[in-house]
């Protein structure tokens, strides 16, 4: 970053030291400094309905730290909040509650859908669980296991924070808000069916036509 | 142990015919009871010196695959000083209407147990003073997830399901009732009650 040997320059009798280590000034690209903060201090939105929230919590516990990621403060209002973790399985009937917090943090904002359930719906592929978060608001990274041991969440942060490092603020679609449009979902319906499709043993699922 | 509890011949010699079958499973008394006395024989079991079952442990639904077999609604009922437990059955036939007395006015208990009946199975409480879903929300509108000819992943398509669920705005449902705030509903600030009142949300319009 910057110079690494003082530029001397005369003029007459002046002789002006331009230093890289002045106190006052620094040069980078502004992507690499806006993701590096961006990246460094993303403070978690925990959505924990399950046995994932336990995970989670042993996550930001003592032991696992995630506060080593900039992750100090959980924000308990999504007003503050730059990443929304779905630990555990979402039932249909928080769907709307899910999507509204969504809605409710501000830009730039990231989500990470932790476990198989928040995944993809998981074992519960019935009439009452959404088959993958994925349906419901965008997800950035989905963290496998049942539930994924703190190890997996973080290397899941991990992720986030390197994908994050790769964006650029002049990619103005990246900070787009996706809402939910007049057909009442944020994606097509067709999407919709082909990502909550069963899959392994499961049998037929009623397709919309 | 396999013999029967003292209240079956009890309450036998006091409703004779609404009683009907009766059998021990896992030393629990199991007595059926017709559909049409099933309040009058709770209350007695409740309030008669000797029985005093005051507590309502449980109130659920069995459906079995057998399409002629009728749906029984079960009450669980436990007697806090004497220690005892009572199971009573009430069968109800699918062909008529699933309908039955609610017991809210003698146990308070039963007042979000029928309402999880209701919701899962379907069976109309008459007298419930607040009868609507429980468990899935309040518009939903595929029928009862928990009788046997439910298909398992619901009648509607995914998307139809997803849509139907982000459509439900449960404030309309839930806040002001649920949180209890709807007393002070009146003194929240003007921009607070509008918000309440329409639901707010990131719709596209």
């Amino acid at each position: 970053m910057g110079l690494t040997n003082p530029a001397t320059e005369k003029r007459g009798d002046e002789v002006t030291t331009v230093s890289s280590m002045s106190p006052n000034w620094v040069t980078t690209r502004l992507d690499f400094l806006t993701n590096w903060a961006r990246a460094n201090s993303l403070w978690p939105m925990p959505f924990g309905t399950a046995c994932c929230a336990i995970e989670y919590m042993a996550t930001a516990a003592s032991r696992f730290d995630i506060a080593r990621f900039g992750m100090e403060r959980q924000s308990f209002s999504p007003r503050q909040a730059d990443v929304l973790i779905c630990a555990g399985r979402l039932p249909f009937k928080l769907a709307p509650v899910i999507r509204r917090i969504w809605d409710q943090m501000p830009q730039p904002k990231w989500s990470i859908s932790m476990g198989a359930c928040a995944s993809t719906g998981g074992i519960f592929d019935n009439y009452s669980m959404v088959q993958g978060i994925d349906t419901i608001i965008p997800v950035d990274v989905y963290v496998p296991g049942c539930p994924p041991r703190p190890e997996g969440l973080m290397y899941g942060i991990l992720l986030l924070q390197k994908k994050i490092k790769g964006e650029t603020i002049a990619d103005e679609t990246l900070r787009e808000e996706r809402l939910v449009g007049p057909s009442g979902l944020f994606l097509p319906p067709e999407r919709v069916d082909e990502l909550s499709e069963p899959f392994g043993n499961s049998i037929s699922q009623t397709r919309s036509s | 142990m396999t013999v029967p509890s003292h209240s079956v011949p009890a309450l036998r010699s006091e409703f004779g015919s609404a009683i009907g079958r009766h059998f021990v499973s896992s030393d629990q008394t199991v007595v059926f009871i017709e559909r049409d006395r099933s309040h009058d024989v709770l209350a007695w079991l409740k309030d008669v010196p000797g029985q005093e079952f005051n507590y309502l442990t449980d109130v659920t639904a069995v459906d079995y695959r057998d399409p002629e077999r009728p749906l029984e609604v079960v009450y669980q009922l436990r007697s806090l000083g004497r220690r005892e437990d009572l199971r009573v059955k009430v069968a109800l036939d699918k062909r008529g209407p699933l309908e039955l007395r609610s017991v809210y006015d003698l146990w308070h208990g039963a007042d979000w147990l029928e309402r999880e009946v209701y919701d899962m199975f379907g069976v109309t409480f008459v007298g419930h003073p607040d009868l609507r879903r429980i468990l899935m929300w309040e518009t939903y509108a595929e029928g009862y997830p928990l009788r046997k000819d439910f298909p398992l992943r619901g009648h509607f398509s995914r998307a139809e399901q997803t849509r139907q669920a982000l459509a439900a705005n449960p404030e309309a449902h839930y806040s002001l009732e649920e949180l209890s705030i709807a007393d002070e509903y009146a003194e929240l600030p003007k921009d607070m009650q509008e918000r309440l009142g329409r639901g707010e949300r990131g719709f596209l319009k």
